[in-house]
């Protein structure tokens, strides 16, 4: 199995995006699962809904409306131009973005289940011994959840790294800069080449299953995908 | 001003959990009443862990007072909590589930020590393990002393024994007596069994869907013939005596209390110590006066002050006076119709047996 210059390159951004997104994805979701957890408001169900629709909606349309609203006539695209960041769409930022969205109830799911599971009881007794809400979070909460964090980062890293759609419609195809393992797997099909095709298909299966090994047998992570703990 | 004010007023899914309750500010107040009757909701707004409208004052220091609008937050409440399941984090070993609170209280306010909670509570001998490997009963006690090394004002107990079985209960109870007679911390205890109540608390609040049906000293008020206290089953009275002499001969010990003296199997305790005693109604019978042979040892001058209804039928309770002291007999309608027992009578109370609580 010969691998290609570029496919070194796909592979190496594809490392780098999916590290990056999953460190925003845990630190942006656990405030969301923290409140999806905890809270009593009547938005609960509707914050829910929107952060679980990356889940069943078409990768493609989900790429659609951020190419639309990142764009220079787009909310997102005025915003951006406006604060001196240029345009998202097709540079390695827009592509975090974008990812960021796609992965997001991958890493809420568990961490809110975990959330879930641990109960008010923990927090009150940590209460009853003098902590702060914030203190009790960062101390009690947060090490109770550890397994749903695991669980989170390593789906979070996965779903990262498998994305086609959302890269094909708001990231293009640009060498070094947004083509990631699952576009160059294209680009070799489209040109014929399958046997360079097959090296980094079959390196995305292996990754892919070892992932799910990984969750299936360490750390008790297996029910962290139901029930949290 | 000292003392605990405890005024709550929290609709419930039932019934309004309706309180003002003024209760010493020492020893152990048992907050007693059937499940669901409140008691643990009551230790929460206490606590700040649920919010009633109303006033929480803790020997001077105001928790809660709507008035004013003062509510401090759970944690700025100087108190300890040992919950009804153990509640040790799962994430730390027990020394740092130990640690947790005493870290947050500056050195100048520990009034408990470390060495004295763990000698107090027997946990000496645990503080390397996980928590997972402890019994229940261990597990509960590693909250108590949690709970103490936070040096409280106040400390509230949600029946810390249910979870437990009769034998780990039997474990702790000598570590809760020792905490009320060695520590100076007042102490709210939530209990639904009469026999803890007798063993612990000095004072006893009585509460039925969410009121209180009667407050005041536990000795007063578990011979209280109008309460539910008395239908109980386990109905006693708990004295409180001290150690006269020992007969080696006959292996008994002798002590002394207000009424008299009461012979029990051979304690090890020091001549001179106090001793808590417990008499359970179904142990004691009542004999007219003039007929002294019987086996039965304890056998005490009695006037009769009043009767009530017990649990069945066929029985009756009767609240005795034993020389200023209280006791409770149950014996058979019949038995009180052919012996003529009448209120003011002169009677002998014959004691077949004695519980020592320690």
């Amino acid at each position: 199995m010969h691998l290609s210059a570029d496919d070194w390159s796909a592979i190496r951004l594809t490392l780098e995006l999916a590290s990056i997104v999953t460190v925003l994805l845990l630190i942006i979701g656990t405030p969301i699962a923290w409140w999806l957890a905890r809270s009593q408001s009547r938005l609960r169900g509707v914050v829910g809904a929107i952060v679980s629709l990356p889940i069943v909606l078409p990768p493609t349309v989900l790429g659609f409306y951020l190419l639309v609203m990142m764009g220079p006539e787009g909310v997102v695209g005025r915003l951006t131009e406006a604060i001196g960041l240029g345009r998202l769409p097709f540079t390695f930022p827009g592509l975090v973005v974008a990812s960021i969205l796609y992965s997001l109830p991958f890493v809420v799911q568990p961490v809110q289940n975990a959330f879930m599971a641990m109960g008010d009881r923990p927090l009150e007794v940590a209460a009853t011994l003098r902590a702060s809400p914030l203190r009790a979070f960062f101390t009690v909460a947060l090490p109770l959840a550890r397994p749903g964090f695991v669980t989170a980062a390593i789906l979070g890293f996965a779903h990262t790294v498998g994305e086609f759609g959302v890269v094909l419609m708001i990231g293009g195809n640009i060498p070094d800069k947004t083509r990631v393992i699952s576009m160059q797997i294209y680009n070799h099909v489209e040109a014929m080449e399958y046997g360079q095709a097959h090296g980094l298909a079959a390196l995305l299966l292996g990754f892919s299953f070892l992932v799910l090994l990984a969750l299936y047998t360490v750390g008790g992570a297996r029910s962290t995908l139901g029930a949290g703990r | 001003m000292s003392g605990l004010c405890v005024a709550c007023r929290l609709p419930l899914a039932d019934f309004v959990l309706d309180t003002d309750l003024t209760l010493p500010g020492r020893g152990v107040t048992a907050l007693f009443g059937p499940s669901g009757s409140g008691k643990t909701t009551l230790l929460r707004c206490v606590a700040g862990l649920a919010r009633a409208a109303g006033r929480v004052q803790i020997n001077g220091e105001c928790w809660q007072d709507d008035a004013r609008r003062i509510f401090l937050p759970t944690h700025q409440r100087a108190l300890g909590y040992v919950f009804q399941e153990a509640s040790l984090f799962a994430h730390l070993s027990v020394r740092a589930n130990l640690e947790f609170g005493l870290k947050r209280i500056p050195a100048a306010e520990r009034k408990v020590g470390w060495d004295a909670a763990l000698a107090l509570l027997g946990i000496g001998h645990l503080l390397e393990r996980g928590t997972e490997s402890l019994s229940g009963g261990e597990r509960q006690r590693v909250a108590i002393a949690r709970a103490l090394l936070t040096s409280p004002r106040l400390l509230l107990m949600d029946e810390p024994l249910a979870a437990l079985d009769a034998k780990r209960k039997q474990e702790i109870l000598p570590y809760l007596e020792r905490l009320h007679d060695e520590l100076a911390i007042p102490v709210l205890y939530v209990s639904h069994s009469p026999d803890e109540v007798a063993r612990l608390a000095d004072h006893l609040v009585l509460l039925e869907q969410g009121r209180v049906l009667a407050c005041g000293p536990t000795r007063d008020l578990l011979t209280r013939l109008d309460l539910p206290l008395a239908l109980d089953e386990d109905a006693a009275v708990r004295i409180d005596a001290t150690v006269l002499s020992h007969d080696d001969a006959y292996h008994l010990t002798c002590l002394g209390f207000a009424g008299g003296h009461i012979q029990v199997t051979r304690k090890p305790l020091a001549v001179g110590a106090k001793a808590h005693i417990k008499i359970q109604a179904r142990d004691v019978s009542i004999a007219l006066a003039g007929d002294n042979r019987s086996s039965i040892v304890n056998r005490l001058p009695a006037r009769i002050l009043g009767f009530g209804d017990a649990a069945h039928p066929a029985q009756c309770l009767v609240r005795l006076e034993v020389g200023g002291a209280p006791l409770l007999a149950r014996i058979t309608r019949l038995s009180r119709d052919q012996l003529g027992l009448v209120e003011g009578m002169s009677v002998v109370a014959q004691i077949k047996s004695v519980a020592l609580l320690g």
